[in-house]
């Protein structure tokens, strides 16, 4: 074809050539992200530097114990095992309760956005459900699933699913009607046009919701422990606080914390991947 | 015949109040025709063109497509819509080869016919790109290959050139007229520019300002095919422009004076 054009062939390769600007940026990011790292580290050192100090010295290590005193703590539970047996409790009843709540959130906010008419009919009665602090639900789900598993589940599912239900609702009702009339012409059927455009058109909403109530899921679980259990890192640290344990308690905050931060990072990396078409 | 508009009116209800765009009007367009619509802004071609494809209803009226009355979302059509249509999440190549996906196409014909098309709209090498990566024009002709790619009978394209420089604009109606000719497929094609509708069109409806009725529709006399780099030098042309300026002139000035 004579009057063929080929701009991809006039301005390189699709134009992704790695040039000396590509990486003098990268240089430039790399030093930045060093600079942050050791940001990091001695924001961290000075305080438990400091901790370690005040302790015994400022302030009754009854109170706040002291960083040493939780390491030690944390080792001997790990070398015992029985960080594992606990953590690991908890960390199921979290999986467990982040995964239903999402999945029905996920399953209700796509029939709910697609249905204007059921959204309204039901939209009251979400609202006050949704105003009632999920705290306040943790002694039924005690009487209703006893002081097991089963109810730090139930706490932890009901937080997320209203999280993850409102989000994903927002985003399909936030989906351009171009995107899905288009799909349709094209001969898109219904599933095609749910799989094709209103969920990742959503995407966005619902990861931002999935990704909030990662440690809401951990916080219910941890709840539902303190109310009422014989096992995890919430029914240690209640315990602890009962024997003015500070050391066993810092040790357990320090443990939700480590584990709440691990996820963030593995669900920042999940949602830049699946993100990735928003540049 | 492809399309018969019979009647057909359209109000707009919005927040309590009613906007008239198209005042009752019939137009037939016959199967393998090439027809364009100009008009001033706001006249109605969009929603005219948004009635074929089934996505609004018609307020009065019905139309006909190949037939069968049109009242649901409209399947046997291509539309490349006004505003941007592709699908941001998914690169080029996905979007161009969705509609081949929706028909069953497998994976090495898809390869072959996505791979052609792009070649022709001048975006080989761009198939890993996501929209966001490409310039207004570009996203445009992936829009393009993407209406051409499956085939269909029908071509309904609102302003698709708009956003392209002059050069290319040439290139893509050049291009358009090769694939019209071969595949003699009915395409109504709405414009802004005049040069643009007298260059492909066959006929030229010209709608008048708000609410658009139809104005005038005149035959242009150039036989195909018709080169859209020497088309504007031809006395024919010249004469099918001065008429239609003289019809729309006082429509667009209408419209400013409101
Ligand atoms: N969804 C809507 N609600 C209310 N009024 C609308 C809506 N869409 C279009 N209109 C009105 O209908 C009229 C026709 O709009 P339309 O988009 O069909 O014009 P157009 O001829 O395509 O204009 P342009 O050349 O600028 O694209 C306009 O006056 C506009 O205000
Ligand atoms: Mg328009």
């Amino acid at each position: 074809m004579a009057q063929n054009i080929d701009e991809a062939a006039a301005i390189g390769s699709g134009g992704a050539v790695r040039s000396a600007a590509v990486a003098e940026w990268d240089a430039a990011q790399a030093g930045r992200r060093r600079m942050v790292l050791l940001g990091r580290i001695l924001v961290g050192v000075l305080f438990l530097g400091f901790w370690e100090y005040a302790s015994g010295r400022l302030i009754d290590p009854l109170f706040v114990s002291s960083p040493s005193a939780v390491g030690m703590r944390l080792w001997r539970w790990t070398v015992t095992g029985s960080l594992w047996t606990h953590l690991s409790v908890t960390l199921y009843a979290t999986a467990f309760g982040f995964v239903i709540g999402a999945a029905i959130g996920f399953a209700l906010g796509l029939l709910f956005g697609r249905n204007q008419t059921v959204a309204d009919i039901f939209d009251p009665y979400i609202t006050a459900l949704y105003s009632i602090p999920k705290i306040a639900l943790a002694p039924l789900f005690i009487i209703w699933f006893g002081i097991g598993i089963e109810s730090k589940i139930a706490v932890s599912a009901s937080i997320v699913f209203f999280v993850v239900f409102l989000n994903t609702y927002a985003g399909v009702r936030d989906v351009n009607p171009i995107y899905i009339h288009a799909t349709r012409i094209m001969g898109g059927g219904g599933g095609e046009v749910l799989r094709h455009v209103i969920i990742p058109s959503a995407s966005s909403w619902v990861i931002t919701g999935l990704k909030v109530s990662v440690p809401y899921a951990l916080v219910g679980t941890v709840i539902g422990e303190f109310m009422s259990a014989n096992r995890g890192i919430g029914f240690i640290i209640s315990q602890a606080t009962g024997l003015f344990d500070t050391t066993s308690v810092f040790a357990g905050l320090f443990v939700l914390g480590l584990v709440g931060a691990l996820i963030n990072v593995a669900l920042r990396h999940t949602e830049a991947w699946l993100l990735r078409w928003k540049g | 015949m492809a399309i018969a508009v019979e009647a057909v009116e359209k109000r707009y209800v919005a927040r309590g109040r009613e906007t008239v765009a198209l005042s009752p009007i019939d137009l037939r367009i016959e199967a393998g025709e090439f027809v364009a619509f100009v008009g001033p802004s706001g006249c109605g071609k969009s929603t005219l063109l948004n009635m074929v494809a089934g996505i609004l209803p018609a307020t009065a009226g019905r139309i006909l497509h190949d037939g069968r009355v049109v009242d649901r979302i409209n399947t046997h059509v291509g539309y490349m819509t006004q505003q941007d249509s592709v699908l941001p999440w998914r690169t080029v190549f996905e979007n161009v080869e969705l509609p081949l996906r929706f028909r069953g196409l497998g994976s090495a014909e898809r390869q072959q016919k996505v791979g052609e098309m792009l070649s022709r709209v001048g975006l080989s090498g761009f198939e890993a790109a996501y929209p966001i990566e490409l310039s207004g024009g570009m996203r445009k002709r992936v829009a393009l290959a993407q209406l051409l790619v499956y085939e269909p009978g029908t071509l309904l394209m609102d302003e698709p050139f708009g956003a392209l420089d002059a050069q290319l604009k040439l290139l893509m109606q050049k291009q358009l007229l090769d694939i019209w000719a071969a595949g003699q497929q009915t395409v109504v094609f709405v414009t802004h520019d005049l040069a643009e509708a007298v260059t492909l069109a066959q006929r030229v409806v010209v709608f008048s300002g708000r609410p658009g009725r139809i104005k005038a529709i005149d035959e242009i006399d150039i036989p195909y095919p018709r080169d859209p780099f020497r088309v504007r030098f031809l006395p024919a042309f010249e004469a099918a422009y001065a008429r239609l300026w003289d019809q729309l002139a006082p429509e667009i000035a209408k419209g400013e004076a409101v």
